[in-house]
């Protein structure tokens, strides 16, 4: 490749992600994953929670990442997004040092940068990505402030246009999260997830736990947003009536491994995989 | 007969033993070295439990000779009891000259307050400082305060003060205010009022802090950037005394006391003893000179 070549065409690229839990050996990773129906390695008693993650997000794409509980799919976000160290692998931002860096082997300070500039990340919980003790609009300072914003007015200005947008009341803007709904806890969490415009977006499980009508204005609410400002969003979800909505391209996964990947529509109507054809069938 | 001189005091030189002394001493050279970072320390026993001045006393009998001429303050005063027996004690211990004087003084201990008086680049001033860590509201484990220091994630008390202009309409702390030290260390200057904030930026004197009870050091070397944090349109503002002049003296331009006697009347008097003696004196005294402190005596000297 030559050296001229600096655009890159993905926004986010993911090579052999790999996170173990407890003292491995060199096996434990073959002798683990859907072939064996199990992540627990028989001879070191170790956790592969995801293995050999290989995938690449496209500029304004929406990438659906589904799989049963303890595939590993949260597993790879939060590693993503520096929740959670890696065991092994590299991960690229197109935006970042002309995608030649491991963003997952810079120093905490660059990570933090990565993590306000950069990327947005909406927790199932409000709880991991709110912090209750502030308001929801000091919530969203905060990630303002860090982008080096220091002037109050316009730290206000933006964060009711970003709770207008979000579809919470804007005189509301300084209470806590903790006397507001379930709902509007997260769309709270997603205004400040997309408060400094970041190329990319995680959404780690946000519909589960909200009532179904609640769940059908975020999704749409995401859908907007996405469609506005052309994000670039990995949607991991259990649920696949919430990727059939969202994705575009999705990744299925079991015990740590992606088995299957493709367009939504296709993995929806001709699934390959054993797995998938059961999760296809038996949704209601 | 030999003599033993060495046992006719039951304690060393400055009560701490030589060892401990150059241990603060060699804390002391990395926190210059490093301005507002807070340098783990001993914190030796001393005659007076932790939490009581014993930081700023550890460093006093750290650095003091029988040439140094000692001033010790609390709030202000020469004269309240903790400064009264401070000051003592060191002057017993180091056999060294004390003084009311804040230009005579090579050394001033204080706690909650800078002498009203410009200081020189031959003194020192050491600060008793109760709380070092100034993230300890946002943030209540020291592992995480310190990671945030090492990685300079100040956004928590950022999004502190924002809150407090939020729910208040104006940047609350009054005592204490947090300073940014040289762009880089987030320091409590001690419980030193707003009044006496601007004057550690760019200052001739050395300041030097110590907290007995949590056993750090920290220091302001002379002439370094020291900043209060403000936002770009809410801005840090120091306390205001126009309009309600110090009873004894008519000065506005000074750190006031709010005074009430048993008739429940109020009043004002200077707060710094010392400098309140030589205004009632006659003598002249130069004042810190910061640009808070201007726009202030501008505006009083407009209203004349």
């Amino acid at each position: 490749m030559s050296a001229t070549q600096t655009v890159k065409p993905w926004q986010l690229k993911v090579q052999g992600l790999t996170k173990i839990y407890g003292a491995y050996n060199e096996r434990s990773v073959q002798l683990t994953g859907p072939k064996y129906d199990t992540n627990i390695c028989p001879e070191t008693n170790s956790i592969v929670a995801c293995a050999d993650i290989d995938f690449e997000l496209f500029p304004g794409e929406v990438l659906g990442i589904v799989g049963e509980s303890g595939s590993g799919k949260s597993t790879i976000v939060k590693q993503l997004y520096f929740d959670l160290e890696n065991t092994a692998g590299a991960a690229f931002l197109a935006k970042y040092g002309e995608g030649d860096i491991n963003i997952l082997r810079e120093s905490n300070a660059k990570k933090r940068f990565i993590r306000n500039q950069l990327m947005g990340m909406v927790y199932q919980n409000p709880r991991e990505g709110l912090n209750f003790l502030f308001s929801s609009g000091g919530n969203i300072a905060e990630k303002l402030l860090m982008a080096g914003e220091f002037h109050v007015g316009k730290i206000r200005q933006r964060a009711s246009t970003l709770l207008e947008r979000t579809e919470v009341p804007t005189a509301r803007m300084d209470d806590s999260p903790n006397h507001f709904s379930g709902g509007m806890q997260q769309r709270v969490q997603i205004a400040k997830a997309i408060a400094n415009n970041p190329p990319i977006l995680f959404l780690d499980e946000v519909t589960t736990g909200l009532d179904v009508s609640v769940q059908a204005k975020v999704l749409d609410m995401i859908r907007e947003l996405q469609r506005d400002l052309h994000i670039s969003m990995l949607v991991v979800s259990h649920d696949l009536s919430v990727i059939r909505m969202l994705t575009d391209r999705t990744l299925v996964m079991k015990n740590g491994r992606i088995v299957e990947r493709g367009l939504t529509d296709q993995i929806l109507q001709d699934p390959q995989h054993a797995y998938t054809q059961l999760l296809v069938s038996s949704l209601l | 007969m030999i003599e033993a001189k060495k046992f006719q005091r039951s304690y060393n030189y400055a009560f701490i033993d030589e060892a401990t002394k150059k241990e603060i001493r060699r804390k002391l050279l990395k926190a210059v070295c490093i301005p507002g970072y807070q340098v783990p320390y001993s914190s030796p026993e001393m005659p007076i439990a932790r939490g009581w001045g014993t930081g700023g006393l550890h460093i006093t009998l750290a650095i003091i000779g029988r040439e140094d001429v000692l001033k010790v303050i609390d709030q202000g005063s020469d004269a309240s009891v903790n400064a009264c027996n401070l000051r003592d004690f060191i002057q017993s211990t180091a056999e060294c000259a004390v003084t009311f004087d804040a230009l005579e003084a090579s050394i001033i201990q204080t706690r909650h307050r800078i002498t009203e008086e410009r200081l020189r680049a031959d003194q020192i001033m050491v600060f008793q400082v109760p709380l070092p860590e100034p993230l300890r509201d946002v943030e209540p484990y020291e592992k995480k305060t310190r990671e945030m220091h090492a990685e300079m994630d100040y956004a928590k008390m950022w999004v502190s003060l924002y809150e407090a202009y939020v729910q208040y309409g104006a940047l609350m702390d009054g005592a204490g205010y947090p300073v940014m030290v040289n762009g880089r260390y987030i320091m409590s200057p001690s419980p030193i009022p707003r009044w006496d904030v601007p004057n550690l930026h760019d200052s001739d004197c050395i300041y030097l802090f110590g907290a007995g009870r949590e056993k750090r050091l920290y220091a302001i070397p002379p002439h370094t950037q020291v900043q209060p944090l403000e936002f770009e349109d809410v801005r840090f503002h120091i306390e205001r005394f126009l309009g309600t002049p110090c009873a004894h003296t008519g000065e506005e331009l000074a750190f006031l006391d709010e005074l009430y006697n048993d008739q429940g009347e109020k009043s004002h008097v200077i707060n710094d003893s010392n400098y309140l003696d030589k205004l009632q004196a006659g003598e002249v005294v130069f004042q810190h000179i910061n640009p808070y402190l201007t726009q202030i005596k501008d505006e009083r000297n407009a209203n004349r």
